[in-house]
């Protein structure tokens, strides 16, 4: 196993290491799909560079990175590529090994059920042998290294590849059942962004059930675990934080990688749109709840662009809604794609109304601080344009 | 950037709306009326095909030979008939039962609204005959329908007797696997609607009618069948049914094979198909079958008993036998026979038709526009809407120097308060009074014609039509009491607030009626978009006065009658297209409350105010 995978490394090195030396690199890494301001290498050059000359790099509300990667940037400027490369390299590495122990657990599995009888007589098609399953750790690789999406990732240098190698960690160790090793490796990927707390619980309930622990409330060793899981977590949480604190002497690296401190309750707002647009089966009740918090942003009404656009986007959905309803169902003449193309349109209301007002928010926090009537340097009109 | 939030693209964007907003208008208006007559000519039709796999490949042979059976039970019914003067149901039962029949009565019972001229009374009562031929080893699970509507006025005689010669025919067979209903209604469609309703046990009329003692399964399709002589010389079909909705294009195709197939003729709106399509005679026809199809679409109205199927996802068409100057005649065999071929291809569906168009245009028989291709003609008219409503908004907030781009107009106030001020408060007013008067509108004529009855002359029918006409012109003298109710907070901005509000509610009612109903949403878009685009209280007053008026929805309604006339080579004059124009105000009224039909309701409730809101800007002082 080990000549195939060597083999799809080194051709992934050379596909990027060809990016990295043409011109395409810039290209790429302007392009907005590929780099997020969370995670465009531009901003880690920036902090950097406000680091070595003395400023706070959070100072000026660009950098958004954690202090860990600062440091590791410090010192590993000069091989920026080299790192990119094998970080991806990791990934799929680590990736490897988890998914061949994870067929070891799935085939050991098979086998206990198959000997206790418990599938139906006929379903021999249906198990899976080994031999089968023997080259999917090393799909699981190739599909990784040589994903168009992984190689713009790479080559656009985005930080999101450190996140991918952490989180990949993070699996291999809750599959070699290492508590302690899973927990730090999850909470160096929260640390860094803080969607990856979500993993927590599926985390624990796999190492729950490597060792056999029945996910029951009156099981006392579940509790135990549980708990443990949790103290290494939080902890390993908790000392990576206090490490960044100490790194750079202040607490400024919170609100620029978590963001909004400052106004929760708009971040909140923000959120519970956030969730009435994605969830799986979303009613006009969930949006309701989010319109009810406009009268509060109303001082935000003049810094609207589109308003108009959107209200009567939202109002046609809404009235187009029964009428599709009932020629799909009733009258029988249209079908679903009529339904779900309205769908589809009343959430790119919702969503270009939520952008709107996250705009309109931003720019009265800048007028607030740098006044509302802006002149440039020759004393022209200036214009505010978000980046 | 995003060309919504780029500041610069958006002035650049702004400034082309505001700028060249007429043009665009007027082109885009010219665009959609252009693209809807466009649809008559060849690249934008195509030729009809069948889709249904189930209904393509196999053959029939037609053995039908009860030409002179049929006719005489023709003359049998018509003689009973004549001498009870009301459907023979004994004949009918007897007959049924000799036939092979299971036969079932219902007994049903109507209060209209108001007397109409062909009923003459409140209380119209019947009774439907129907008689169910089982399928010999199937579970009777589903059906299909052949029905002959009499009404008081037209005997339909020759199709009774061909359905009970056609009855005994398919009762030899053994091919059927569908339950076959044959079925007798009294007084045309109200039979219909309550055999319907019974059958699918539901009430949506308020019909009071008798349970169905027999059922047969869920239907898959009908044929309704109208033939008042012995001989024909073309079989004629009716596509449009109630509110607009159309059966699937495949049961057309079926039907026009089958015609084919046994050299029938067949017809469109009484006329045969233009033959050729390279001299300008054809496509002037199909432009006035195509126009034909559209008012008739448009008025909503069931042409023919296989309407009221459609409301319950049966397919249906209405088959007329036409008996006009042309030297080769057909008799009862070859329509029997086209019939039968029909029944025989319906019997072979696994699963209710749905594989071809149920959103259609037909520019000719065998030619047809889809979906696709004709929408986009409404989709101008709007877009016309749209580019208005944009142009006031920005108006209303100046956005080429908006409060964002705060640099230079420090000078002038901005212009939000005073837009909020004007926006809710006055606006409520206009439109709570309008509305007001689509609900008398909708609710008055029916409600107080004992009252008008009473004080006035005339006759109950005609009380409501005349009520309806006096609410309606009553309706254009309320604008000089509104402004009463209105603050008169900058007054300049009022009238555009309000036009913005009217522009939308008429864009929203429009779009979502074009929708379920392609043809009357277009027609109204053609006849009230322009008047609503111009309006405004400076400018020629009367001028704008006058064109609003003329296309007001009853102003639409008494032209669009006039046009149908005369594109059927019926032409009306003045006095005649007065009295027609009242009778179908009063058969809109009372189609709404015997059948459902929305077109009252929705000229009533919805554009009738719209349109008082435009008649408010125009006067806006």
């Amino acid at each position: 196993m080990a000549a195939p995978l060597a083999l799809v490394l080194v051709v992934a090195v050379t596909v990027r290491a060809a990016l990295f030396r043409s011109s395409l690199a810039e290209f790429i890494s302007e392009r907005v799909e590929v780099v997020s301001p969370l995670s465009s290498w531009k901003r880690v050059v920036e902090g950097l560079s406000l680091l070595d000359l003395g400023v706070s790099p959070y100072s000026g509300a660009v950098f958004h990175e954690t202090p860990l990667i600062i440091y590791l940037f410090h010192f590993l400027i000069d091989y920026a590529e080299l790192v990119f490369m094998i970080t991806d390299a990791l990934t799929a590495i680590a990736l490897y090994f988890a998914i061949q122990d994870f067929n070891k657990v799935v085939f050991k599995k098979q086998k206990l059920l198959l000997e206790l009888d418990q599938y139906a007589p006929d379903v021999a098609e249906l198990i899976r042998t080994p031999m089968e399953m023997r080259y999917i750790p090393l799909k699981v690789a190739m599909f990784y290294l040589l994903n168009p999406y992984t190689i713009l990732s790479c080559v656009a240098k985005s930080t999101c590849a450190i996140n991918n190698t952490l989180i990949a960690f993070f699996i291999l160790a809750t599959m070699k059942g290492s508590a302690f090793l899973s927990a730090i490796f999850l909470a160096l990927a929260t640390y860094q962004s803080l969607y990856p707390l979500t993993l927590f619980v599926p985390g624990l309930l796999y190492l729950l059930q490597r060792q056999y622990i029945p996910v029951k409330v009156k099981s006392k060793a579940f509790w135990i675990f549980s708990w443990e899981y949790a103290m290494m977590y939080v902890g390993s949480l908790v000392v990576v934080v206090c490490l960044s604190f100490f790194l750079l002497s202040s607490w400024d690296f919170i609100p620029a990688v978590y963001g909004f401190m400052e106004h929760p309750i708009f971040f909140m707002f923000i959120q519970i749109a956030i969730i009435a647009i994605f969830k799986s089966y979303p009613t006009v009740g969930d949006v309701a709840l989010y319109m009810a918090f406009f009268p509060v942003w109303n001082h935000l009404y003049r810094f609207l662009r589109n308003i108009f656009v959107l209200a009567c986007i939202i109002i046609i959905c809404s009235l187009l809604f029964p009428v599709l309803w009932h020629l799909w169902i009733y009258a029988g003449s249209a079908n679903s794609n009529f339904f779900y193309a309205i769908t589809l349109t009343f959430n790119i209301g919702q969503i270009l109304l939520i952008s709107d007002y996250f705009y309109a928010f931003l720019r009265r926090e800048y007028y607030l601080t740098h006044g509302l009537y802006l002149t440039t340097k020759d004393g022209t009109e200036a214009m505010l344009v978000l980046k | 950037m995003g060309l919504l939030s780029d500041p610069v693209r958006r002035r650049a964007l702004a400034r082309l709306v505001l700028r060249l907003n007429a043009p665009l208008c007027v082109l885009s208006y010219v665009a959609g009326i252009a693209w809807f007559l466009a649809l008559a000519f060849p690249p934008l039709t195509q030729r009809t095909y069948m889709s249904e796999n189930a209904m393509g490949s196999t053959m029939v042979e037609e053995h039908f030979a009860g030409g002179d059976r049929a006719r005489s039970l023709a003359r049998d019914f018509a003689a009973h008939r004549r001498k009870s003067g009301a459907l023979p149901v004994a004949w009918l039962e007897r007959t049924m039962r000799s036939v092979g029949l299971e036969v079932y009565t219902q007994s049903f019972s109507r209060k209209l609204p108001f007397p109409d001229e062909t009923h003459e009374r409140y209380m119209v009562s019947g009774i439907n005959v129907y008689g169910i031929l089982r399928a010999p080893r199937a579970a009777s699970t589903e059906s299909l329908v052949l029905t002959v509507p009499c009404g008081p006025d037209s005997t339909n005689s020759q199709a009774v007797g061909l359905m009970l010669a056609l009855a005994a025919h398919f009762r030899g067979q053994i091919y059927w696997a569908k339950d076959i209903i044959f079925l007798v209604t009294e007084h045309d469609l109200l039979g219909t609607e309550a055999w319907l309703e019974a059958y699918h046990d539901v009430n949506v009329t308020g019909m009071q009618s008798s349970p169905l003692q027999g059922r047969a399964g869920a239907i898959q399709a009908a044929v309704a069948l109208e033939l008042s002589s012995d001989v024909v010389t073309s079989l004629d079909v009716a596509v449009e049914g109630l509110n607009g909705q159309l059966p699937n294009l495949d049961l057309l195709n079926l039907f026009q094979t089958f015609c084919q197939k046994g050299g029938l003729l067949c017809t469109l709106q009484g006329k045969l198909q233009p033959q050729d399509w390279t001299s300008i005679d054809g496509p002037l026809q199909s432009v006035q079958t195509l126009l034909l199809m559209v008012l008739q679409q448009a008025s909503g109205r069931p042409h023919g008993a296989h309407g009221l199927f459609l409301r319950y996802r049966v397919e249906a068409l209405t088959l007329r036998g036409i008996n006009s100057f042309r030297q080769y005649k057909y008799d009862l065999v070859a329509v029997g026979k086209a019939l039968e071929g029909m029944f025989r291809k319906l019997n072979h569906l696994l699963e209710r038709l749905h594989q071809s168009f149920f959103f259609y245009l037909l520019p000719a028989l065998s030619r047809f526009v889809s979906i696709g291709l004709y929408m986009p003609a409404a989709g101008f008219l709007l877009l016309v809407l749209g580019l208005k409503a944009l142009e006031l908004w920005m108006q209303l907030h100046e956005a080429g120097v908006g409060p964002e781009e705060a640099g230079g107009t420090s000078g002038s106030s901005p212009p939000y308060p005073p837009t909020q001020g004007v926006g809710l408060a006055s606006l409520v007013a206009p439109l709570l009074v309008s509305q007001a008067m689509g609900l008398a509108l909708y609710v008055l004529p029916v409600l107080g014609q004992h009252v008008a009855a009473q004080h006035f002359p005339v006759a109950e029918a005609e009380a409501v039509v005349l009520t309806l006409l006096a609410i309606y012109a009553a309706g254009l003298a309320l604008p000089h009491n509104t402004h009463r109710v209105v603050s008169t907070q900058a007054p300049d901005r009022g009238w555009m607030a309000l036009k913005l509000v009217a522009l939308i509610y008429l864009a929203l009612q429009l779009a979502c009626i074009t929708l379920t109903n392609f043809s009357l949403g277009f027609l109204l878009a053609a006849s009230m978009v322009p008047a609503a685009a111009v309006t405004k209280p400076s400018g020629p007053r009367p001028l704008y006065a006058a064109l609003l008026v003329l296309t007001s929805p009853a102003a639409s309604l008494l032209g669009s009658l006039f046009l149908w006339r005369e594109l059927q080579e019926a032409p009306l004059s003045l006095a005649e297209g007065w009295q027609l124009f009242l009778a179908a105000l009063a058969q809109g009224v009372l189609e709404h409350h015997t059948y459902g039909a929305l077109l009252f309701p929705l000229l009533a409730l919805g554009l009738y105010p719209c349109w008082l809101l435009f008649w408010n800007v125009l006067f806006w002082k």
